[in-house]
């Protein structure tokens, strides 16, 4: 059978002199679902943002049914029947759902736009894909899984015969995964063609057909998805032996470091986005919380580091008050915290890596003298942590903007794990980095939490939390609704229930176990 | 004169129909702010804009003996000073803010060099015989009394501003490009991946808004006034870019949030009669514009402390019910 994308000797080098892809080829048969696979950087997103006409390509050709073809925007693949999910999705928030799938294309009455028209659409898209959306939501107001439909209804709106899938799990709960699989599957069934990014290896195995896997800009192996291991695809991807498992010694629990009490956090916008919120977390324990994201996990990350002000309740350091102070305060009371958003609460981007490095003790001794900082300390500091945690750069003189993501995060780490905390609250520490960065963080974190630490982990990535915690906590809509103090005992599908609401324990059980 | 003369002067139909006239300058190039800012590139160079078609008009009108001409010219002029901000902040990707401010600082001293080159005189445009825009009497309206006056015999611009209002409410709510211009300055990376091109969106949002605004410069110099005078738009383009943000970034808002200025003014113009500094009384416009933003900004601090507050109330009495159960 004759491909029906044929992607031949890619090359895309980048002004700045990056080669992105060196040489890649590429082909997937009609009908089947690809999953193309690689860590950050690897030069997945270039290549399918070359197959999407977002990027021209150096050198090299594509050829769809056979024949040659030349995208020179987005708009070309989409009327070749092209078509692409975006990691980051890209939806209009003020806009309703109908309006999001046919913008760009609207239907049009005397000149006008038609709502009905639009409307009508979505709910015959929907129906025949079995893309549950509510057509005339608000947007900002839909949860995540149902981005994702309108999402994949915008490209078939378009007329994608081929839909490239950009990491679509990596913010959804093991039963909204499913929900998707089943829906590409139905897709297929219906004549399309899938191609699926990840690097989760376990859903490569559930959902592919083939598998092709790059690494530094290279294709290292195409593969008959049954023919293949997690064991063997990972070797491929890093090049070495992976340890897929966190390796955790066991630690006896030690004294209460961060007790929540009642907290309750109201939005600007008069949402009550945590209620009543009460948990401890002990010295020498990873307490993970699992849930949806937008379930209250980044305001009670930023109510317990002094970002925003909690409306009702208490919480304490080490006997200490911490809410509704300001940040170095929280800081000074020990805690330290890896911001869920590492480009703007983690690191200041035009600043050096030396000064990120500082942000947080610039203002005490060794690091300043006087009035004025030492840049002797500073650069000494940098130099022995830039070493320690391995922060790829030729020095820290540099922006932090021009380290890859899993750089930056390793100088968040390196500055939030040298504060000495008490408490770390690590929120989704590993996302968007690559799988040799995040096997460092997470062995650092458990390195932490076997030095005596406690830390409060918040990741949207249930198999982060299971891997790392002791103890684990579910969070539905601004609510714990789960707690399980043994996170080797419980399954992904049961915390699943819990992350979708439809469980949930009774405050006499939570009680009995917290 | 006595405060009752000038409080009657306040209660009366011509009050209200200066009200109208005083708030064209504002609601006009607030309307294009309004387009501009809604495609994420926020025109700060609507003040010099104005400035640049009230000077033109002025001009091209005196040269030619053609009213028609000069509100051309005018025209022409604004929408060239904002395609060369597009092509600035567009093409050569400088800041907006920056250029804007560059354009405005270019816009008042240009257009004081070229008056005195032509006229000889700094100030003002009066040595020229510069044309009018002739003021439109309704027919049967403006027999009937109290709303013939408030609403007959004002200049074309006026009529305009209201029409404009309408129209460019249908343009971004009912119009393929005005989908586009607003989804582009919402979320410009998801239009652009749909295929709409950010930049040309932006570009004629740019555009539009120096089109409005040279009608906001042209009222002022060929209807309001029938003269050319240094620095005559007096801050009318930032109080309308204060306008577009009261107004809640909606049309009817703008428009309403912009009358409120025209409010003011003509409350200062009225009080101007009372023996109070004018300076004083000049500073209403602008006190006016600095209290409303800072009631704007009180009001929506005041709701979030409101929720929270009935947030802990609600929670106080539950409290209260389960310990009294």
């Amino acid at each position: 059978m004759a491909a029906l994308i044929e992607m031949r000797e890619i090359v895309k080098i980048y002004p700045n002199g990056v080669v992105a892809n060196d040489g890649v080829n590429f082909s997937v048969d009609r009908g089947e679902i690809h999953a193309l696979v690689g860590e950050n950087g690897a030069g997945k997103s270039t290549l399918m943002k070359i197959l999407y006409g977002m990027e021209r390509p150096t050198g090299g050709e594509i050829l769809l049914d056979g024949q040659p073809v030349h995208f020179h925007s987005s708009n070309d693949a989409i009327a070749a029947g092209v078509g692409m999910v975006h990691q980051n999705f890209m939806l209009v928030p003020s806009f309703t759902v109908a309006e999001n799938i046919v913008l760009g294309q609207e239907p049009l009455r005397n000149g006008l736009l038609d709502q009905a028209e639009a409307l009508r659409v979505t709910r015959e898209l929907s129906q025949q894909y079995g893309l549950r959306v509510e057509p005339e939501a608000v947007v900002d107001s839909i949860n995540v899984g149902m981005r994702q439909r309108v999402e994949i209804l915008k490209t078939l709106y378009r007329g994608a015969q081929v839909l490239i899938l950009d990491e679509p799990t990596a913010v959804l709960t093991p039963q909204e995964t499913q929900e998707l699989f089943a829906a590409v599957r139905k897709l297929v069934d219906q004549g399309k063609t899938v191609i699926f990014i990840t690097h989760k290896l376990r859903e490569v195995k559930e959902i592919s057909n083939r598998v092709t896997v790059m690494r530094s800009g290279k294709v290292m192996g195409v593969v008959q998805t049954e023919d293949a291991t997690r064991e063997s695809l990972a070797r491929m991807m890093v090049g070495r032996d992976v340890f897929l498992q966190v390796n955790k010694p066991p630690v006896t629990r030690g004294k209460k470091v961060l007790e929540v009490h009642n907290l309750s956090y109201v939005s600007e916008t008069g949402r009550t986005m945590l209620h009543n919120v009460s948990f401890n977390v002990y010295g020498g324990e990873v307490l993970g919380i699992a849930g949806v994201e937008g379930n209250g996990q980044t305001e009670l990350a930023e109510t317990l580091s002094g970002l925003r002000p909690a409306a009702t309740g208490t919480a304490s350091v080490n006997g200490k008050a911490i809410l509704n102070t300001n940040p170095r305060t929280v800081r000074l009371s020990g805690v330290a915290h890896i911001p869920e958003d590492r480009l703007t609460n983690g690191l200041a981007l035009t600043a050096s890596i030396d000064e990120n490095l500082i942000v947080d003790r610039y203002f005490r001794p060794p690091f300043h003298r006087g009035l004025f900082i030492d840049y002797k300390v500073v650069e000494k500091q940098s130099a022995d942590l830039i070493q320690e945690y391995g922060i790829r750069t030729p020095n820290g003189k540099l922006p932090v903007k021009s380290l890859s993501g899993g750089n930056m995060q390793k100088v968040i780490v390196a500055r939030e794990f040298t504060s000495d905390p008490a408490l770390l609250i690590a929120a989704q520490p590993t996302r968007g980095i690559d799988v040799g960065a995040t096997e460092f963080v997470r062995d650092q974190l458990v390195k932490q939490r076997t030095d005596g630490k406690a830390v409060l982990l918040i990741s949207a990535d249930l198999s982060e939390v299971m891997s790392l915690s002791d103890r684990i906590i579910v969070m539905y809509e601004g609510e714990i609704t789960g707690v399980f103090p043994d996170a080797a005992s419980v399954s992904e599908e049961e915390l699943g229930l819990y992350m979708l609401g439809i469980k949930r324990q009774t405050k006499e059980e939570m009680e009995a176990v917290l | 004169m006595p405060l009752d003369v000038v409080l009657r002067g306040i209660f009366s139909a011509l009050f209200a129909a200066s009200v109208l006239r005083i708030s064209t300058p504002v609601i006009l190039p607030a309307l294009g702010g309004l387009i501009s800012d809604l495609a994420g590139s926020i025109n700060i160079a609507l003040e010099g804009t104005m400035l640049v078609s009230a000077f033109t008009g002025v001009v091209v009108s005196a040269y030619t003996q053609s009213v028609w001409l000069g509100l051309l010219a005018g025209i022409l002029a604004g929408v060239a000073l904002s395609a060369l901000l597009a092509f600035f902040h567009l093409s050569m990707n400088t800041n907006i803010i920056l250029a804007g401010i560059a354009l405005n600082i270019m816009a008042t001293g240009g257009t004081i060099f070229l008056l005195y080159i032509l006229t000889g005189d700094k100030g003002n445009s009066s040595s020229l015989a510069s044309g009018a825009v002739p003021v439109i009497n309704i027919p049967l309206l403006k027999d009937i009394p109290f709303f013939g006056t408030v609403l007959s015999g004002h200049s074309i611009f006026t009529y305009l501003a209201f029409l404009l209002t309408w129209l460019v409410s249908v343009f971004l709510y009912k119009t393929r490009l005005g989908v586009h211009l607003r989804a582009v300055g919402e979320n410009p990376e998801a239009a652009a991946s749909l295929g709409i091109n950010v930049k040309k969106v932006r570009a004629i949002a740019l555009l539009l808004s120096g089109f409005l605004a040279s009608l906001g410069g042209l009222n002022l110099s060929m209807a309001y006034l029938n003269i050319f005078q240094r620095d005559m738009t007096s801050g009318r383009g930032f109080i309308a870019l204060a306008a577009i943000y009261l107004g809640g970034r909606k049309p009817l808002g703008t428009l309403i949030a912009a009358i409120i200025f025209g409010l003011a003014d003509a409350l200062g113009n009225q009080l101007g009669s009372l023996k109070i500094p004018s300076q004083l009384v000049q500073m209403i416009p602008y006190v006016a514009t600095i209290v409303a933003l800072v009631v704007y900004a009180l009001r929506t601090q005041a709701q979030v402390r409101e929720r929270m507050h009935k947030f802990q109330q609600r929670e106080a009495e539950i409290a209260a019910k389960a310990s009294g159960d």
